[in-house]
């Protein structure tokens, strides 16, 4: 079964590639790139005016099941993931119960399989229960399949738990997902610790509340050789620190969310529960290095944090509301518009922080289109121009503060191991 | 006698509002443009609604003081001073402004003046008044709140007054009802008639509004009493100083348009008046005061503080006070005290309010 891609423009930053190239698929493997292959016999996609990429890979979504399926399910955010250009995603711990054993672990590979489409990378949980007290079954959850391990939603804020989960996952090479939220600072707040908090009258989230808990992580994975990665940051000064860090010989990765990238605080103005997140949107500031982070290789990797909750929870009142974002379908295209076509960032830059620098961090192999990967890409399309409608989410989760902004770089045929799992 | 300053006003002001803002009385608050700049209504309202949806949120609602004009403030300070002078003359009671109307007043957070004070001022204006205490804890599901204020709004109730401990319940709940919403305090948000209360005692007091210097001594942190005061107060055009102890005075109110004033015995000093708020006792347990006492002794206005003003300053308070925490007992009574003052504008400023709103014919 043989697959030749036509007329495109390949923008694949693992190969350094960025220019007119033709592929030729095998069996749901790339077997040869080149600048112009002749069709012999095999089907043929015509992309002549679109742009192939490697498949995104998003290092943090949330898939809600099991537990939250009201949210979310497995087979809505795979379906979800493949509109927005991705091939791989990861499924986060926080579920009910708490993907803290093999089981759970085994049970949410095989409701991905049902599902079809993109691959699931479990992320196991760091603490039974996310409890942070005890660690859970780290090796057996790592024989079933995880890539990683998290106690996201929250950090880990016992610091001899931290250190003993990081020496104990270098047996295995998986990396320890950090949520850097120093609970003690961070209690009650509900947005940015800035001028907006002040004005809405609500509790504030500082930046100290990433950065003390950071600092600990930061010293703790160079005193232990463990491997951590920094989830959603979010502050100015965790950029730097991270930075330092790396520079330090310290083992750490970084990924940054679209939202922290594109919004600040007074995003929540109106008490507008859809820009209620955590980490919380920060000042201009802040943006600003994040977007200098990416490029000059502080930050890894770009990351949704897709959070999807129902419309009657974020349609209540600010405080009750709960904190999260859905990301998967406008990832890309935000980023595309809003920082590729104004000149922020390369393009290559965007697709490597989006493809193969997050595959290399959950150390599978994906995120490139050399011959002998997987054929998981994407095809976009540079002119066709959106709104977007979150109501038309293929995600149960609609909570965006992007609604009605115009985008282009639109996903319009989502491939892996060389089958067709979405297209316009 | 009463009838024809009635009429006088009213024609003055209704023509200060058709200069100001067309032939819509109407006051836009700052949370109104937000919500119908930042918010799509979603087709549920709509049909909730029918023919309003161009209009889901107008100048129905009185949510907070931030955005509300000079001259927006002065007129409805104007109608609060007609009204001041109507209150004194008991036998002009009830007016008919509110005939047939009912206001709800629905607290989430327990209140006696406000309550009370917005209570009055309806039955002043010849309307009705249904009282709602919840017993639900300040964590009470948004929906629930929602849906009690939906309930009222399908008996016909005309406006709701609303407190709750959550900042922003207003706010959601006049994105989902068409009757004008009134923000009778929301956690740490805003307090705006509070604040409209407080600027008619100031202008009585020195005839003028512009180039007064105000300090708000206390938790400024978690006072909506403070912060509807310094937006109404910086729009016209006082000088606005915060003092309290560190934990409780965020620097960056400083871009909100106010000053620190990191010495109280000198700021009292400058100040023509101190605005005093309440502290709570559960501060001190969240780790932000030490004690009350030490509180009192840094902070609290006693003898020897009350010394230091200028002359003409005043000394006013939100209420309730903690006599011998904030004031002492002395200062309270003194000549200074516009305390009870404020009480009585509370009335006249919500007449105007509701006024302004309700009456008149609407939809």
């Amino acid at each position: 079964m043989e697959l030749l891609i036509r007329g495109g423009t390949l923008v694949d930053p693992s190969q350094g590639l960025h220019g007119q190239y033709d592929l030729l698929i095998r069996d749901g493997v790339v077997v040869k790139v080149a600048e112009s292959l002749a069709p012999s016999g095999e089907k043929v996609l015509e992309a002549a005016g679109k742009t192939i990429l490697p498949g995104l890979v998003d290092l943090h979504t949330h898939l809600r099941e099991p537990g939250f399926e009201e949210k979310e399910t497995v087979e809505s955010a795979c379906r979800a993931a493949a509109t927005g250009g991705f091939t791989s995603i990861t499924a986060m711990p926080n579920t009910d119960p708490v993907m803290d054993d093999g089981r759970t672990v085994e049970y949410v590979r095989l409701l991905s399989c049902r599902a079809g489409g993109v691959r699931v990378w479990p992320v196991g949980a760091v603490s039974k229960g996310l409890a942070g007290r005890e660690l859970a079954e780290i090796g057996l959850m790592y024989r079933s399949g995880i890539r990683a391990v998290t106690d996201d939603g929250r950090g880990v804020s016992c610091a001899r738990l931290l250190k003993n989960a990081l020496l104990y996952c270098r047996q295995f090479e998986l990396p320890l997902f950090e949520h850097c939220e120093e609970e003690a600072l961070a209690a009650g707040g509900q947005v940015h610790d800035g001028v907006a908090a002040l004005r809405l009258g609500l509790p504030g989230l500082p930046a100290s509340a990433e950065t003390v808990m950071l600092a600990r992580d930061l010293l703790l994975a160079a005193e232990t050789g463990g491997r951590v990665h920094i989830m959603h940051l979010s502050t100015a000064r965790a950029v730097e620190m991270i930075r330092q860090a790396k520079a330090e010989g310290v083992r750490v990765t970084a990924e940054v969310t679209p939202h922290h990238l594109l919004l600040t605080e007074d995003a929540v103005l109106g008490f507008n529960t859809y820009a209620k997140v955590k980490p919380p949107l920060r000042t201009a500031a802040d943006m600003q290095a994040l977007r200098q982070g990416l490029l000059d290789g502080a930050i890894d990797a770009i990351a949704t944090d897709h959070a999807p909750h129902t419309e009657a929870e974020k349609a209540g009142d600010f405080l009750s509301s709960p904190f999260g974002i859905a990301g998967l379908e406008t990832a890309f295209p935000l980023l595309y518009t809003y920082l590729v076509r104004t000149g922020v960032i390369p393009l290559d830059l965007l697709v490597g922080k989006m493809s193969r620098t997050p595959a290399a961090i959950l150390g599978i192999p994906h995120g490139s289109l050399a011959p002998g990967f997987a054929a998981d890409l994407v095809l976009i399309d540079t002119e066709q121009e959106l709104t977007i409608d979150r109501r038309r989410f293929l995600s149960r989760g609609k909570n965006s503060p992007f609604h009605g902004w115009q985008v282009t770089g639109l996903p319009v045929l989502t491939m892996v191991s060389g089958k067709v799992v979405w297209m316009s | 006698m009463v009838e024809e300053t009635w009429f006088g006003v009213l024609a003055e002001y209704m023509a200060r509002q058709q200069a100001g803002l067309g032939e819509e009385v109407a006051i836009m608050t700052y949370d109104d443009v937000e919500y119908s700049e930042r918010f799509d209504y979603n087709d549920n309202s709509k049909q909730q609604a029918p023919g309003k949806e161009t209009k889901r949120v107008d100048g129905r609602h009185f949510l907070g003081t931030y955005g509300l004009s000079a001259d927006e403030i002065d007129s409805l300070l104007n109608l609060a001073e007609y009204y001041c002078r109507v209150n004194n003359d008991s036998a002009s009671l009830p007016l008919e402004v509110l005939r047939g109307k009912m206001l709800a007043n629905l607290f989430f957070e327990p209140s006696t003046r406000t309550r009370l004070s917005f209570a009055r001022a309806a039955v002043n204006l010849g309307g009705e008044v249904v009282e709602l205490e919840s017993k639900m804890s300040s964590l009470v599901k948004g929906e629930s709140v929602l849906d009690t204020a939906l309930t009222l709004q399908a008996m016909g109730v005309d406006a709701l007054v609303v407190r709750h401990a959550a900042a922003g319940v207003p706010a959601f709940l006049a994105h989902s009802l068409s009757i004008p919403i009134i923000n009778a305090g929301d956690g740490a948000h805003e307090h705006p008639t509070q604040a409209l209360l407080d600027l008619l005692t100031i202008r009585q007091e020195f005839g003028r509004l512009q180039g007064l210097t105000a300090l708000l001594l206390g938790d400024i942190r978690h006072s909506r009493v403070a912060r509807s005061n310094l937006y109404a107060m910086r729009t016209c055009g006082l000088r606005v100083r915060l003092a309290g102890p560190p934990t409780l005075v965020p620097e960056e109110m400083t871009r909100l348009g106010a000053e620190l004033a990191p010495d109280v015995d000198g700021a009292l000093r400058e100040a023509d008046v101190v605005y005093v708020l309440r502290i709570q006792h559960e501060r001190q347990q969240a780790g932000m005061l030490p004690s009350l006492a030490e509180y009192r002794s840094f902070y609290g206005i006693d003898a020897r503080r009350q010394f230091l003003l200028s002359d003409k300053a005043v000394i006013m308070h939100p209420g309730p006070i903690n006599i011998g925490v904030e004031l002492t007992a002395e200062v309270y009574a003194s000549a200074r005290s516009r305390v009870l003052r404020q009480v009585s504008n509370g009335v006249a400023v919500r007449m105007a309010v509701l006024h302004h709103l309700l009456s008149g014919p609407r939809n």
